[in-house]
């Protein structure tokens, strides 16, 4: 049996070419080509005389994991395979790539959805109401308390869309009262240091 | 006290934002409420139905709160172990998995390279197609705090954003909540969404705290929003604290996968008022959490946190010595960082440091990422680190913590005799004790900051790495001096004798215990992770150790020196008041103020009435007789006041500014031609709680505890006098400590 004396991944499939970008390398990791099993026994067995020590996986059920099983090609004869044997150590594990995948993908999704909220609130809402309503209301609207406060005409909204009442002010006038609990809830956080030093 | 007859106003009996709820009200409104439904379940098969599922309502809702909390946990820490490992590569052979997982089914793993495999790139091989060689270490230090400067600005914008009331532990704030004071948004559905996704993005960027205590957060948010579904505990803002304590609990138990010792925290260190009912909910909630926790599986092998121990070597009678030595150390950092922290807090409230939270944070993770990454212990996320601590060394461990020389002939079975260090051992104690100064130095500056911040992990980490240190000392002084007596009394030589994962275990215990001061709760999470008795006495000695060291340094804990700095109306449950001041001292008003300002029950009139309510801010008045004989009435608060005479100006008719308000049963006899009266009785407290200008504080003090009362009116000889109000008690008790009693702020 030939040992390795250094692992050479030149032929794996998983080595980066030149040539080979890396957004096409990462689709593919997407589409994850690799056969994932989510079940595994995994044997390590430490050095004995003279072979090297290994470690072995094998999608086996729970019962039959053991050294036996497991190792395959045994890389010793007869009687040694018992002393290689015990000295080696064998564990059951399972995993759901499915639960990882639908968690990160959920997780990223509503972390892509806040930030682009949250650049529409910060950045392209006052350039629409500015066109809007023109450019001195909001100024006389602005506390200028430091940083720029996204929800700063907050109070004008409320108070026209008061006198309208359909479905699509009532959502404006909810946002516009959540912005305004935002901006006091800020004031006491940030600016005042009342709540949560 | 509340005549049912007449149809409540909306309004009236709700609190304003930042204000106490009255215990006592809510208390006999549910007992009321309950007497109700029973009172009609016996008229109608409906009504029977409506009152069993009244009954059967609370534990429904633990169910849904112990399911929310285990998702919850489950999305967080699987998210979060993935983007921490986002800092160092990416795994090509599925977006989504981390290290570890990318590894998973690799044929590619070798025995002396196990962390290595083709499918996992770091971002230099991404980038310049190598691994090795000084320019791809400069790569991937570069994109290390690329990434983690990216995570901490998200996170931080995130949280001034949306929902500011997401920043810091929220522990303290639990605590206040718990205890009756009432924050609005500050366990609403926005800081939950933000504080589950900027815990991750925190969590991930390398900074030097943990999520325990934001998962009691999350877990209480749960409980708050869950309860807006049953009128039950939507309605009474007591019951609702009783379910809060149930969901502080699961968030524990999903934290530390710990379910008696979730209760138990909730119990020790959150919950104001625990009556036995919630016991026994709170532990249904915190174990439906952990078992959803576990279907879940977020770390493979049903192991609910990454740093469970799994060894079972007894422990020797000498070795008690040790322990104590962490005990006195996880007491005295405990002290320190807790001194050293609330100044850096109080030097954020105050000075310019406040003013940039953003750049703050950007700085802190900065310096952090730089110094972290050379070290290889301190650029792995901490639960990691705590995890290699905890790891008892066996035969096969790879690590370099484990680079013992192996000079025997025969294994027997999984027991390894002491061996003497490698190598490996002493360089990991020399990058130990660098991780160990980096850690007791960052932590005080990050546990504050305006994202999402734990202290549990830090300072096990800190107690971790202390213990480690201490073990591997004991083993190789064991190893090498085996023929001592201590040693050779205890220890045979070739047997195992030291455990350095243990002392790894017992300094965490310590200094977890030092900083927060828990007793009871830290011994039973740490026992629950361990999964057996053996190490309870260890633990046991090394927690009261530390609890004494630093409670002769410092009085309170983290979390107690917290709501102190804000100034919270918090009064503390645990300590006794020692000083011999009267009632008549703490009163007000005092000698030289104004009369109390009260209501006669039939001879004021509405504009009397909006006129006392414009020139004061007293938050209630109460009701005499006459300003004459000052003979109590009862006691009525200004919200419902202002309520009720809104009210009756707009739909009853003829209420005018002079019309007489009376609060007695029968209107008084009017001379014809004026205007109607206006009967307030419904929003009178007839039975308000009362104690002589004689008693001693300690007793008021204590009836002020056990009540949970809002104020109390001081009488002579059957005579209103004064009044005490909470705040004027925790004043007076500042005055005594020798604080500053203009630092309660609320009132």
């Amino acid at each position: 049996m030939e040992l390795k004396a250094s692992v050479d991944y030149s032929d794996s499939p998983y080595r980066l070419d030149i040539h080979e970008g890396a957004l096409d390398l990462l689709f593919k990791g997407w589409q994850g080509k690799q056969n994932f099993e989510d079940v595994r026994c995994k044997c390590i067995c430490p050095p004995y005389k003279d072979n090297s020590g290994h470690i072995y996986n094998k999608n086996i059920s729970q019962k039959d994991c053991d050294c036996l099983h497991v190792v395959d090609p045994m890389p010793v004869r007869g009687p040694d395979v018992e002393a290689y044997c015990l000295r080696c150590e064998c564990k059951y594990e399972e995993r759901s790539s499915v639960t990882i995948k639908v968690t990160i993908i959920i997780y990223l999704s509503i972390l892509g959805l806040l930030l682009l909220y949250m650049v529409y609130l910060t950045l392209v809402e006052p350039i629409l109401k500015r066109r809007l309503f023109g450019h001195s209301q909001l100024i006389q609207s602005d506390d200028d308390v430091g940083d720029h406060q996204p929800f700063a005409n907050a109070h004008d909204v409320l108070a026209r869309s008061r006198s309208r009442a359909n479905v699509l002010n009532k959502v404006e006038y909810a946002q516009q009262r959540w912005k305004l609990q935002v901006q006091e809830q800020r004031k006491s956080v940030f600016d005042r240091h009342v709540v949560l030093s | 006290m509340m005549d049912f007859l007449e149809e409540p106003i909306p309004g009236v009996g709700t609190y304003d934002d930042f204000n106490t709820i009255d215990w006592v009200r809510e208390k006999s409104r549910d007992r009321d409420r309950h007497r109700e439904i029973t009172n009609k379940s016996k008229e109608s098969t409906w009504a029977l139905i409506h009152s069993v599922s009244d009954a059967f309502s609370g534990w429904l809702l633990m169910l849904l709160i112990g399911l929310l909390s285990g998702s919850l946990a489950g999305l967080i820490d699987i998210s979060a172990h993935w983007m921490t490992d986002l800092k160092e590569g990416i795994c090509t052979g599925g977006l989504w998995f981390n290290h570890e997982h990318c590894c998973w089914n690799s044929e590619h793993v070798t025995f002396e390279d196990r962390d290595k495999c083709p499918e996992w790139n770091s971002w230099s091989q991404l980038i310049i197609s190598t691994d090795e060689g000084a320019f791809a270490y400069i790569v991937n230090y570069f994109m290390y705090v690329l990434w983690a400067l990216l995570f901490a600005f998200l996170a931080v914008s995130l949280v001034k954003v949306f929902a500011p009331y997401a920043c810091g532990s929220g522990i303290p704030e639990i605590k206040t909540i718990l205890s009756g004071f009432i924050i609005r948004g500050y366990l609403g559905k926005w800081t939950l969404i933000i504080k589950t996704i900027t815990l991750v993005l925190a969590v991930s960027s390398g900074l030097s705290l943990g999520k325990e205590g934001p998962l009691v957060h999350v877990a209480c948010c749960c409980g708050n929003i869950l309860c807006h579904c049953f009128n039950k505990y939507r309605k009474n803002e007591a019951k609702r604290r009783e379910v809060l304590s149930a969901a502080a609990a699961a968030g524990v138990s999903v934290a530390f996968g710990a379910p008696i010792g979730g209760v138990l925290f909730s119990l020790e260190e959150v919950s104001y008022y625990f009556p036995l009912k919630t016991l026994w909910r709170s532990f249904f909630a915190a174990l439906v959490a952990a078992f959803t926790l576990r279907s879940i599986n977020p770390f493979g092998n049903s192991r609910l946190v990454l740093f469970y121990v799994e060894f079972h070597t007894p422990w020797h009678l000498f070795e008690l010595v040790p322990f104590i030595l962490l005990g006195i150390f996880g007491g005295l950092w405990g002290a320190l960082f807790i001194r050293t922290n609330i100044a850096w807090c109080r030097k954020r409230k105050t000075t310019q440091l406040g003013k940039y939270p953003v750049v703050e944070v950007l700085v802190v993770t900065a310096i952090t990422a730089i110094l972290a990454f050379p070290n290889e212990y301190t650029r792995m996320s901490t639960s990691e680190l705590i995890s290699e601590l905890f790891n008892d060394c066996g035969l096969l461990d790879s690590s370099k913590l484990c680079d013992y020389e192996n000079r025997f002939n025969t294994s027997k079975g999984g027991e390894l005799p002491d061996r003497p260090a490698g190598v490996g051992v002493y360089s990991a104690m020399w990058q130990l004790a660098l991780t160990l100064i980096l850690k007791i130095i960052i932590t005080i500056f990050t546990f504050g900051m305006k994202i999402p911040s734990g202290l549990f992990i830090p300072s096990m980490a800190v107690g971790a790495i202390a213990g480690r240190l201490l073990g591997v000392g004991m083993e190789q002084l064991a190893y090498y001096h085996h023929d001592w007596a201590i040693f050779n009394s205890w220890c045979s030589q070739g047997a195992d004798c030291i455990t350095p994962g243990l002392y790894a275990m017992v300094g965490a215990a310590a200094c977890l215990g030092g900083v927060t001061r828990m007793t009871v709760s830290l011994v039973v999470i740490m026992f629950e992770l361990t999964g057996g008795l053996e190490y309870i006495v260890p633990l046991m000695a090394a927690a009261m150790t530390s609890k004494w060291v630093a409670d002769a340094l410092g009085r309170e804990g983290i979390y107690d020196a917290h709501i102190r700095l804000n100034g919270y109306p918090f009064l503390e449950a645990k300590e006794e008041f020692a000083h011999k001041t009267l009632a008549m001292d703490v009163m007000k008003p005092r000698r030289n103020d104004p009369l109390l300002t009260v209501l006669t029950q039939d001879s004021m009139t509405v504009e009397d009435v909006e006129s006392i309510i414009s020139e004061t801010t007293y938050s209630g008045f109460p009701v005499v007789v006459s300003r004459e004989s000052q003979r109590l009435v009862g006691f009525v608060l200004r919200r419902d006041l202002i309520i009720s005479i809104e009210n009756a100006r707009k739909k009853q008719d003829g209420v005018v500014s002079t019309s007489v308000i009376y609060f007695t049963e029968h209107s008084p006899p009017m001379p014809p031609y004026t205007p109607p009266t206006l009967k307030l009785r419904n929003i009178l407290d007839l039975s308000p709680f009362t104690v002589t200008d004689l008693t001693p504080m300690e007793i008021v003090v204590d009836i002020f505890r056990k009540l949970g009362l809002r104020q109390c009116l001081v009488t002579h000889n059957g005579r209103l006098l004064g009044i005490i109000t909470k705040k004027d008690v925790l004043k007076h008790i500042a005055q005594m400590a020798n604080q500053d009693p203009d630092s309660i702020l609320f009132n």
